[in-house]
Parts: structure tokens; C-alpha cells; sequence
């Protein structure tokens, strides 16, 4: 049995050590374009602050990690795919044959269409390369636009005023995070970030990027004056890099389509992480969630699908974590609430402390927290596990900083010794 | 034979020895808020209940990492978080329905129990043996594992 999966992020990473768990013999081929040993995305911020270095952002650490698990990693670019032929073509002109195929070329940043944007020293942050282009041009005094405050662009924001440059985020949106946070939680980021010494504009658009004088680059927003800028950083969105996959026949739309065994409309091709339209756990619909815990338990699903197992996807979660200089964030699920649920929540502006609890019937559906690290996850095991809260839904309601005690009360076995429920 | 934390809450006092002892041990400070094992309090029903990581197999923080910070001790069957290794993304805290992997703003990076080594001193600590470490097999964990993967 000779597997073969395209992309070398955690998605294809944990595909390939999967795989070899559950086959000690077969075939595995770890296709890669990046020059580097896998690594991680999420890494690259830690590294732009030199927190960590090149190598702290690999995926795996031991020595020949992948050689010693018979894993081949290969450096090309799959440039097509032939499903009847059960066959690759590679950028260098070879082919490839394979029995099982795992998708899992990832996503890329798209482009904003803005006049100007195609110049040098405009950057997106999504591969070490852009990750060493940007630390070479931040630092103190460094004047910094960035534009986008979604999640990637505040994880980059954090990175870019710690390494002491003058930053101006320009966002689109009413708020900060607006894709992961309510407007409550989106401006408390916002007044947080200000306090610390970064500018926020937001409702704000960038319409063209020209030759700046004394700076490199003048960006001309839609309103109010032009911002000096010798280093511009894009992150507004990305996208399921399915491009390769055109003429194949293999179905796409956002990204790759799948069913609940990870298997795409090809026979024996299968799709995991940010190029996969996976089943979301609360919606019950097809989506591209794009992030990291998606992706890690999508390429295990798919794994053991391919290995022959039947290993059904109940959906991934929506979740999201944020360290905005120091305020860290969280939400979950139906973080935005839902037309038949009710709702709880707890403000503190003053203390940056925020939690919203989202709930159909008596039933844990999403959550939102600013300012809490301990026992988080708990949020996603009460929504994960659909447990009926009961009475603690009222308890909750009066005051949600009660989840841990409600998620113990709740989950049988423990209350079956304590004789909580 | 894998041993695991056996968690009665019925015989805990909330004497919170526990919760002393794993901080100074890990932390080498008295402080329960550095503690690894936490005692939840129902006032209402004036009972405690002694709480930390059960060591599942599904491990979603080591899967999640996204630098292979977390690791299995193979004699203890622990997962270990390497805290050299650790970025502090904490994405692995939001990824574990346990609740047990939580961020240490200090050291900027996140702590979970690692039963010591084998030795956990929390065990030792617990005057009315509501916490004790015993074969795997005994402790009913399996079913609290298996209740947390859920979602059916
Ligand atoms: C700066 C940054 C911070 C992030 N922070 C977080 C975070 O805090 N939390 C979170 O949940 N997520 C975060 N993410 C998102 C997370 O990194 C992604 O969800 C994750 O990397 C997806 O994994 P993947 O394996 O699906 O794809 P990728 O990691 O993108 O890996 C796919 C690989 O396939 C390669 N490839 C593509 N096409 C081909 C081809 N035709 N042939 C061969 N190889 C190909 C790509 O070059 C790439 O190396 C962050 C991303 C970035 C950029
Ligand atoms: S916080 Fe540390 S251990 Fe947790 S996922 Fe991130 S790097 Fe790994």
C-alpha cells in the first residue's frame, strides 16, 4: 500500500505519523514545496520576536524524525492530479503513483485588490521566508502598517509591537477580531491595544499604497490623513490552495468537499486542514475553519481512513485563542449566539475581564472570555459533549464564572461519585 | 503497569494539602493558584471536589501542539510539556475538554500535571486518601475519558 499526501503542515504531518502507527509496512510519502524541514505557521510569530529560533518552529524536533519512521519526505510542488490513474504530476516533471492520497496543501493569504499592494516591502506572515523578510525590516523606531485585525492579524500585532516598531493597524471592520469576537469583546481588544501604544483604526479601508517621501510607502486610507510606512503587513483572509487541483475533477468550492470519512469525491483521495470544507461540530455544515486544532484532527481522521478504518468525523469545533500584549482571549462555537438560544454574560471593562455564554435549551453552545486562562477548555468539553447542564443553566445565568463548577457537577462520572446531579 | 490518580471526592475535607504540596513541588512556592490539582468548592451542597489531568489517551494538547512541546513520559504515561520547547500559544489550553492545561502568565508558558515523574506528590499529600495513585486499571477513568471525547 503506497500512501502519498501533498503538504507538509501539522494537517500532513500528523497524517504521515498516524499512518505509520496503524501500518507498520506500507508505503508513506510526505510531499512538501517548502525548502524547509516541516514546520509550523503558528510558530512564526515567536520566531519574528526571536523568542525562538528557525528550528523551534518545526513541527518535529527529534533527529530524522521522519526518516526513522520509513516516513519519505520529498521537497516538490504537486502541480496535478489524476484520479483515474490514481497519479501525481511533480513541478519537476516526474509522476507519481499512489494507492491512498491525502490532500493537505493548506491555505495561502489572499490579496487585497488595492493599487499598490503588488510592490516590495508589502508582506503577508504566513511562511518562514516572509517570516525572516519582516524581522529584517522591524524593530525599534521601525514605522509598521498592518493591515487586517482578524485572528492572524492580531497574532502578528503582538509579535510587531514587541519588537518595539510604531504600528498602525487599519481594519475594515467595526471592531477587532471580528470573525472571533462580539462587539463587546472586539472594542475591549481595541481599548486594550490603544492603552498599550498601538493605534487602531478601524471602519477604516486602505485604498492605495504609493512611493512615500522620507518613508517608504504613503498609505492612502479612505479617510482622514495619508500614514507613513517603511514596512506594510497584509492579513486579510485567506484562502484553500485547491488551484492545482482544477481539471482533476475532484469537487471544490471554498475548499476541498468531503464527507464524514475525510473522503473527497475521488475515489481513494482524501482532504484534510485548511484546504478541506470539513463538517463543523455546531453547525453541522461544511466549512473551511482554518485553524490549527482542525487541522491536526483532521489529518488523524484521515489517516485512519485511509488505513482502512471507519472513523467518522463528528465536526471540529470553531475555536480560537488570543494573546493580544497580554490580554488573552478565547471564543468557541456559536460564540455569536443563536436564533432559538438564550444567553449569559459578564462584563468588567475596567479590569478587561469579559465572559458570554451562549446556550440552546440547557445545552452549552458557544463562549467568548477575555481575561481568563484557567480551566478554559472546559468551555469546549461542555459544548463537545452536549451535556444537559439542567439546573446549573440557571446557575449560570446568574453568574457564568461558574462553568468549571457546572462542567463537574455535570459530567457523570464524577458526579456520580460526589452525588452532585 | 501504568498507575494513574484515583479522585474520591467523597472522603475530601478541602484541606487543600494537594494543592500546597504540587506547587511546591513544581513551583517550589506555597501558592494554590500555581497548583496543577485544583479543589472545587460547592458551597450549596458543602462538598469538594479534587480535579486535574487524567492523563487520556486521546491527548488533544499534545496533538494540537504546534511544535511538539508536549510529550509522553513512557514510564509514567504522562504528557509532559517541555517547557523549553513551549511557545505559550496556548492553543493546546482551549483544545483539552478537561480544562487541565492551563497558561502560567509568569513563565509565559503552560503547565499541566506530569505525575511527578511517578511520585505525584499530591497523592502523598492527602491526609484522608482522596487522592491515591494505583493501577490504571482501578480507576473508573476510562469512562471519564471516554465521557469527555464524547459528542454524539
Ligand atoms: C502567523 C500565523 C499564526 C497562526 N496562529 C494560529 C493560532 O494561534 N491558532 C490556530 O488555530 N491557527 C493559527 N494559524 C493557522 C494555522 O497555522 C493553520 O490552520 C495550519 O497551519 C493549517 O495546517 P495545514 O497542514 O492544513 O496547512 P499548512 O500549514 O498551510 O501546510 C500546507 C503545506 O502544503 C504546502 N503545499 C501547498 N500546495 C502544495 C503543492 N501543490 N505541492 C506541495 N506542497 C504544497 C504548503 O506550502 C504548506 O507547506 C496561524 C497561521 C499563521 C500564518
Ligand atoms: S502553549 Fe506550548 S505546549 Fe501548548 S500548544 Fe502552544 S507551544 Fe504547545
Amino acid at each position: 500500500m503506497d500512501h502519498v499526501i501533498i503538504g507538509a503542515g501539522p494537517a500532513g504531518v500528523v497524517a504521515a505519523e498516524t499512518l505509520r502507527k496503524l501500518d507498520k509496512s506500507a508505503g508513506i510519502t510526505l510531499i512538501g514545496d517548502e525548502p524547509e524541514p516541516p514546520y509550523s505557521r503558528m510558530a512564526l510569530p515567536y520566531y519574528l520576536v526571536q523568542q525562538i529560533p528557525e528550528e523551534g518552529t518545526y513541527l518535529r524536533k527529534t533527529r530524522d524524525y521522519f526518516g526513522h519512521r520509513k516516513i519519505n519526505l520529498v521537497q516538490d510542488r504537486v502541480t496535478s492530479v489524476l484520479p483515474d490513474e490514481h497519479t501525481l504530476r511533480l513541478d519537476s516533471g516526474e509522476t507519481m503513483r499512489y494507492d491512498k492520497l491525502l490532500i493537505a496543501t493548506g491555505s495561502r493569504p489572499v490579496s487585497p485588490p488595492i493599487p499598490g499592494i503588488e510592490q516590495e516591502g508589502i508582506h503577508t506572515c504566513w511562511t518562514l521566508d516572509d517570516g525572516r523578510a519582516i524581522a529584517a525590516s522591524t524593530g525599534p523606531g521601525a514605522k509598521i502598517v498592518l493591515m487586517g485585525a482578524g485572528f492572524i492579524g492580531c497574532i502578528i500585532l503582538e509579535a510587531l509591537a514587541k519588537s518595539g516598531a510604531d504600528l498602525i493597524v487599519v481594519e475594515m471592520e467595526d471592531r477587532m477580531v471580528p470573525r472571533m469576537m462580539n462587539a463587546t469583546a472586539g472594542n475591549m481588544i481595541k481599548q486594550w491595544c490603544i492603552g498599550k501604544g498601538v493605534h487602531v483604526l478601524t471602519s477604516t479601508r486602505v485604498m492605495a499604497i504609493e512611493p512615500g517621501d522620507g518613508h517608504r510607502f504613503k498609505v492612502i486610507l479612505d479617510q482622514g490623513v495619508p500614514l507613513d510606512a517603511d514596512l506594510i503587513v497584509s492579513a486579510t483572509g485567506v484562502r484553500s490552495n485547491i488551484g492545482f487541483l482544477e481539471g482533476s475533477g475532484i469537487q471544490t468550492e471554498t475548499g476541498v468537499l468531503i464527507d464524514r470519512n475525510m473522503r473527497t469525491s475521488a475515489v481513494d483521495v482524501y482532504a484534510a486542514g485548511d484546504v478541506a470544507e470539513g463538517i463543523d461540530f455546531s453547525t453541522g455544515d461544511y466549512s473551511v475553519q482554518a485553524i490549527q486544532p482542525t487541522a491536526t484532527e483532521h489529518g488523524l481522521l484521515a489517516a485512519k481512513n485511509m488505513a482502512g478504518l471507519d472513523a467518522r468525523h463528528k465536526g471540529s469545533i470553531n475555536m480560537n485563542v488570543l494573546d493580544t500584549l497580554g490580554l488573552i482571549s478565547s471564543s468557541f462555537g456559536l460564540w455569536m449566539g443563536t436564533d432559538k438560544g438564550d444567553s449569559a454574560e459578564q462584563v468588567n471593562p475596567a479590569r478587561y475581564q469579559y465572559l458570554n455564554l451562549q446556550f440552546e435549551e440547557d445545552v452549552l453552545v458557544g463562549a467568548t472570555t477575555l481575561g481568563l486562562t484557567l480551566h478554559v477548555g472546559v468551555l469546549r468539553g461542555l459544548i463537545q459533549t452536549r451535556v444537559r447542564l439542567g439546573k446549573w443553566k440557571e446557575r449560570l445565568k446568574a453568574d457564568p464564572s461558574r462553568i468549571m463548577e457546572a462542567y463537574l457537577a455535570c459530567t457523570q462520572p464524577v458526579s456520580i461519585n460526589t452525588g452532585l446531579f | 503497569m501504568l498507575k494513574a490518580l484515583q479522585i474520591e471526592p467523597a472522603k475530601c475535607t478541602g484541606c487543600l494539602q494537594c494543592e500546597l504540596a504540587c506547587s511546591w513541588e513544581n513551583e517550589q512556592v506555597f501558592n494554590p493558584s500555581k497548583s496543577r490539582i485544583k479543589v472545587f468548592t460547592f458551597h450549596d451542597e458543602g462538598r469538594f471536589v479534587p480535579y486535574t489531568c487524567t492523563q487520556c489517551t486521546e491527548a488533544w494538547c499534545m496533538q494540537t501542539c504546534p511544535v511538539d512541546a508536549i510529550v509522553i513520559n513512557e514510564t509514567t504515561g504522562a504528557k509532559e510539556v517541555i517547557e523549553e520547547v513551549c511557545v505559550g500559544c496556548k492553543v493546546c489550553t482551549i483544545a483539552c475538554p478537561f480544562g487541565t492545561i492551563n497558561y502560567n502568565s509568569s513563565s509565559g508558558k503552560v503547565i499541566k500535571c506530569d505525575l511527578c515523574g511517578g511520585e505525584p506528590e499530591c497523592a502523598k499529600a492527602c491526609p484522608t486518601d482522596a487522592i491515591t495513585y494505583v493501577d490504571a486499571d482501578h480507576t473508573g477513568l476510562a469512562r471519564m475519558r471516554a465521557h469527555a471525547a464524547g459528542g454524539d
